[in-house]
């Protein structure tokens, strides 16, 4: 049947209009700039960086302003802005062991080289609003202490002296990429790793949050948690060496997880392990909880069934792009489709004699 | 800064430490010391990617973390020196400064370049950094032990 599909155009410019009117809202109100949202909303700066995959602070802050907050829609901007850039290459792997750590604790050891340091955290605070930032926004410095220069090695180097804990050897294999060659399974661990670190914080935190409630439970404690800045190293085709071309904020989370032994190998503790663009904490913790639970298979431990063993379900639905991509989807027309539909439905009724019933009955 | 740019090749050093200075900062000190030398482009400052990499398990297998915004450049002064930026972020004017700059240091200037652009960036950045350790320092724990009643 022919459905008419012209004559939106006007509609959809005024809708478009408008939707410029309400992202300004009330104009007696100032405009926030992007470097407001830069410097002030900069955890949902952090988040869209991650999850789009892109790290520039100031994009981020314009994605957030231009989608008014919604940052599945800005991480979204930022994956189609993302498209347009030529890549010159891939930096050297981050030293996260020469992170300048603003912030690093460890749930496991008390007392470990270069201390527990608390940094700008949530932690601790008793969660009541304060109404003193509704009024002004001036705040004291924040104390400061002469640092030591002690370098802050990884917790789990100390476990690896006892041979207590599985090793991470070093190896160079390039990694697959998500972005270039489309996401199979079985994905080996680099693949799920990408995956993960731009995957949807709340579907991540809901499978981390599963595993620990007993789906998959493989106990975890977060063995280091470090924010800081690394650098990014990357060779310079031209010139043949290797250069720093910049600086990047990475969260990282490192958990240490009971394992009972295998066939192969002696009882000893595991590692599950996050790595996140920006001071993505929740987000870092929840990554290393369900790439553990994926390494199942690798460690020799049963699949239980439990959705965060299933790499198929995990990385095929925890995009958030492609998920609002297809979900929304359906608000969009599909009248010939539902046309189609109802000519089936109704041939159904009149084969199973549905509509004769009714007449009779009228 | 970090200690290891001092262990690397000199070029690969002041590269390193112009492509961390905050943005803007290259271009002023470069005009306050010095005329801009003529030029012609290898390359002009163009915008793109690179992509992060980190190791699973901090110190194991390579893996893709995501992008960051990078602007390149490439030019050679009208004595033949050639300079080369990478530089983080979308900065084409910060490029054009730090691709001179590399290509001035290798010119009869370095000295005097190194005096009055790379040493007040390092000196700067180091600011930054030690004021911003100083207050992750202070919200380190001290923990210390009670000591229980019963003897």
């Amino acid at each position: 049947m022919y459905v008419a599909v012209k004559g939106g155009e006007r509609a959809i410019e005024n809708a478009h209009a408008w939707l410029a009117e309400e992202r300004r809202g009330d104009m007696d109100i100032a405009e926030l700039g992007i470097a407001q949202i830069r410097e002030q909303l900069s955890l949902a700066v952090n988040r869209v960086m991650a999850e789009g995959s892109l790290y520039d602070p100031d994009l981020a802050a314009l994605a957030i302003k231009q989608a008014r907050g919604d940052l599945i829609e800005a991480i979204f901007l930022i994956r189609a802005y993302r498209t347009t850039l030529p890549r010159f290459g891939a930096s050297e792997p981050v030293d996260t062991g020469a992170m300048t750590c603003d912030r690093r604790i460890s749930a496991t050891f008390k007392d470990l080289p270069g201390g527990q340091v608390l940094g700008p955290t949530f932690d601790y605070t008793h969660r009541l609003l304060d109404f003193k930032l509704a009024a002004d926004g001036d705040v004291p410095e924040a104390p400061s202490r002469e640092a030591a220069a002690d370098s802050v090695p990884h917790v789990t180097e100390f476990l690896n002296h006892e041979g207590l804990i599985e090793e991470a050897p070093q190896e160079d294999t390039p990694p697959p990429d998500l972005t270039r060659e489309p996401l199979e399974t079985p994905a080996e661990r680099a693949l799920r790793l990408q995956a993960l670190t731009r995957a949807d914080e709340g579907f991540i935190l809901g499978l981390a949050y599963s595993t620990q409630r007993g789906y998959a439970r493989n106990h975890a404690f977060v063995g280091e948690l470090r924010i800081g800045s690394v650098a990014v190293k990357m060779e310079i085709p031209e010139l043949g060496f290797a250069v720093e071309i910049g600086e990047v904020t990475l969260t990282e989370c490192e958990t240490i997880n009971q394992f009972k032994g295998s066939k192969t190998e002696p009882p000893q503790f595991t590692r599950g392990y996050g790595l996140v663009f920006g001071q993505t904490e929740r987000k870092a913790i929840s990554m290393a909880l369900v790439d553990r639970a994926l390494r199942w298979e690798e460690l020799g431990e049963d699949n239980v069934g439990a959705p965060a063993q299933d790499a198929e379900f995990v990385l095929y639905h925890a995009d958030n792009i492609q998920a609002t991509g297809f979900l929304e989807h359906i608000k969009l027309p599909h009248y010939v489709d539902f046309q189609s539909e109802l000519e089936l439905v109704r041939k159904l009724r009149r084969e199973a004699g549905v509509d004769q019933v009714q007449e009779a009955a009228e | 800064m970090k200690d290891t740019l001092d262990e690397q090749n000199p070029r690969q050093a002041w590269m390193s430490l112009i492509a961390l200075a905050p943005e803007g900062r290259v271009a002023q000190l470069l005009d306050a010391a010095e005329e801009r030398p003529a030029f012609k482009w290898l390359r002009p400052p163009e915008i793109g990617s690179t992509m992060v990499r980190g190791r699973a398990g901090a110190t194991g297998a390579p893996f893709n973390l995501g992008e960051m915004t990078v602007t390149r450049c490439a030019l050679t002064l009208d004595t033949g020196e050639v300079g080369h930026a990478y530089i983080q972020g979308r900065r084409k004017a910060d490029a054009e400064a730090a691709a001179l700059v590399d290509a001035m240091m290798q010119t009869a200037l370095a000295d005097k370049l190194r005096e009055t652009v790379l040493e007040p960036i390092k000196a700067e950045m180091k600011q930054a950094k030690t004021t911003r350790a100083a207050k992750a320092a202070a919200t380190k724990v001290e923990f210390f032990t009670m000591t229980r009643g019963e003897d």
